[in-house]
């Protein structure tokens, strides 16, 4: 009896830490978040998505520019990114104790490691350096660099919890190995993917080093790829460290509409994963 | 004629079994040879799964397995359409012949050999897809034809897979809505869509429940009118029920190969006895 009542506390101690962990990780987000929304409310207008930003002194004006760069950098990244993260993917889950398999995952594993302000560096010596100035092209190879990884990882993983039964069913059928892989695993192992895609995206669209001596930044309308480009984090950046009581409001609107850009791509990760995998079974 | 022959099927099979009782020289050991091994030894490693395997395998007849687990019955199927090939770290030698061609010399074109020898796997694997797209899979990919004739092809697979009047109203819809028993004749009927000439089984039953079990058994007797099937199993009244010839493995080795009947009445091995009777295994 005693030692029952003794492995009940226990019991109760361990839930009662958890329980006390997940509001210790939870409550610092709370009030990120709550602190985020509070500031940037005020600030947020109409104006803000569709005007140019003013100059100082000037009230008003919003970060337009900024906002259809950062979707520019984005779209960007996910060129880089998504083909060359998906075909690593499935070569790593079609042949994983190939020599150059073992290579390309360590290889993932640490650029997934690399600081990004380094990642910065190299698209900067990559792209910027042969033409001498920044532009919208640089910051998508940047970004582009930091999703690689995560796709390729995640890909990998996904493909190998698909039964590897279905890969001998294609086989059987006369598929080629490539065919099989295409056609039969990378389908049903898509919902999850879209999901990795979907949080690497979330993950980038909030990086702001890689972007400072990539596509740097730009106070005009500009969306032509070989030029220097506006982004949302770095225009934060930029307002954030400025002595104008005015540039800080707009700081924490763009930090409020960053916040919601990243909280969309995760609930849209959710949404378009349980509707795929709905779809794979009716 | 066939729906007599299913329906009337353990009659047949008695009448079968006396008549070449009767008259030895009649029966399976007149159908001509499709496949052949000899000698073949088959490796994961330096642990040898096959030891100097040699049999024939005739057209238009239903070739068993059957074996304790392990024994290489499975790996044996696998030799014959090269679907070892896929694992890593496995070596063949010996031969393997389809029309009196070896299928493991290096110009055999490995697409082709699939597509002419089918496989039904032990556990269902429908792709998760539509029902349509599951068997229109093989013909997409090894042909080009029309959307007609790609429908007609489908609905003719499915009908000798006998699942088309229980999937004609859906064929949009997954396949993995289907029951275990449908799902393994969507893979037979994907299998049959490419026009294989000969079937391999592995264990084509061993996930399904009794009635489903017959429906496939079923199916695999009206088969044989048309294909040559090779099918392996643990289940032994299957093998009697459904099979011309039947091979006893052990150990990765071939103890006994012979008429159906031969193996279950008088088998030339002690060990095949031993098994069939159910003292081990």
């Amino acid at each position: 009896m005693n030692r029952n009542a003794r492995r009940k506390h226990l019991s109760n101690a361990v839930v009662g830490l958890c329980g006390a962990s997940v509001a210790l990780a939870l409550v610092p987000l709370f009030f990120v978040f709550f602190y985020v929304v509070k500031q940037g409310f005020s600030s947020l207008s109409w104006d803000f998505f569709t005007k140019m930003p003013k100059p100082v002194g000037e009230a008003g004006g919003g970060m337009a520019n900024a906002i259809v760069g950062t979707l520019i950098l984005i779209g960007l990244a996910s060129l880089v990114a998504i083909p060359v993260g998906l075909i690593s993917g499935i070569y790593l889950s079609e042949y994983p104790k190939s020599k150059l398999a073992t290579a390309v995952r360590f290889t993932a594993d640490v650029l997934n490691g690399i600081p990004s302000i380094v990642i910065g560096i190299f698209a900067y010596a990559l792209v910027v350096l042969p033409v001498k100035h920044f532009s919208a092209l640089a910051g998508g190879v940047a970004l582009g660099f930091m999703m690689i990884p995560i796709i390729t990882r995640t890909t990998e993983e996904l493909l190998n919890l698909v039964p590897p039964t279905l890969r001998e069913g294609a086989l059987a059928l006369g598929a080629t190995r490539s065919r099989a892989a295409f056609t039969v695993m990378l389908p049903a192992a898509l919902p999850g993917i879209m999901t990795g895609i979907l949080v690497s995206l979330a993950r980038i669209s909030g990086e702001t080093a890689p972007l400072l001596f990539t596509s740097f930044s730009n106070r005009f309308w500009s969306t032509t790829l070989s030029q220097p480009i506006a982004s949302l984090t770095v225009q934060i950046y930029t307002y954030a460290i400025s002595p104008y009581e005015d540039w800080h409001r707009q700081a924490w609107a763009g930090a409020l509409v960053l916040v919601s850009v990243v909280f969309l791509f995760s609930v849209l990760a959710r949404v378009v994963t349980k509707r795929l995998e709905r779809m794979h079974r009716t | 004629m066939m729906e007599i022959v299913v329906n009337e099927r353990a009659a047949e099979t008695l009448v079968n079994l006396s008549a070449t009782a009767a008259h030895p020289a009649m029966g399976a050991a007149s159908l001509p040879v499709r496949m052949e091994a000899r000698h073949l030894n088959f490796f994961y490693g330096a642990s040898q799964a096959l030891h100097d395997i040699s049999i024939l395998i005739r057209e238009k007849s239903v070739t068993a397995f059957i074996g304790p687990s392990g024994c290489g019955k499975s790996t044996f199927l696998r030799c014959l359409n090269r679907m070892n090939d896929i694992i890593p770290d496995t070596r063949v030698d010996g031969d393997v012949l389809l029309d009196g061609r070896d299928i493991y010399r290096s110009d055999v074109d490995i697409v082709d050999l699939r597509r002419r020898v089918g496989m039904v796997f032990q556990k269902s694997n429908p792709f998760p897809k539509s029902i349509y797209d599951n068997v229109a899979y093989g013909l997409k990919i090894n042909s080009t034809l029309s959307g007609s004739e790609l429908t007609e092809r489908v609905e003719s697979a499915l009908v000798r897979a006998a699942l088309w009047d229980e999937v004609k109203d859906r064929l949009k819809t997954s396949a993995l809505g289907l029951s275990g028993g449908q799902q393994q004749r969507l893979c037979i009927a994907r299998a049959l869509a490419v026009e294989p000439e000969i079937l391999l089984m592995d264990e084509p039953c061993s996930a399904l429940d009794p009635s489903a079990t017959s429906k496939i058994e079923e199916l695999i007797f009206e088969l044989k009118e048309r294909y040559t099937i090779v099918v392996v199993t643990h289940n032994m009244q299957q093998a009697a029920r459904v099979s011309g010839e039947t091979g006893f493995f052990m150990l990765g080795k071939l103890i006994e190969f012979d008429k159906t009947e031969i193996i279950f009445t008088k088998p030339r091995q002690k060990t095949t006895e031993d098994y069939i009777t159910g003292r081990f295994g």
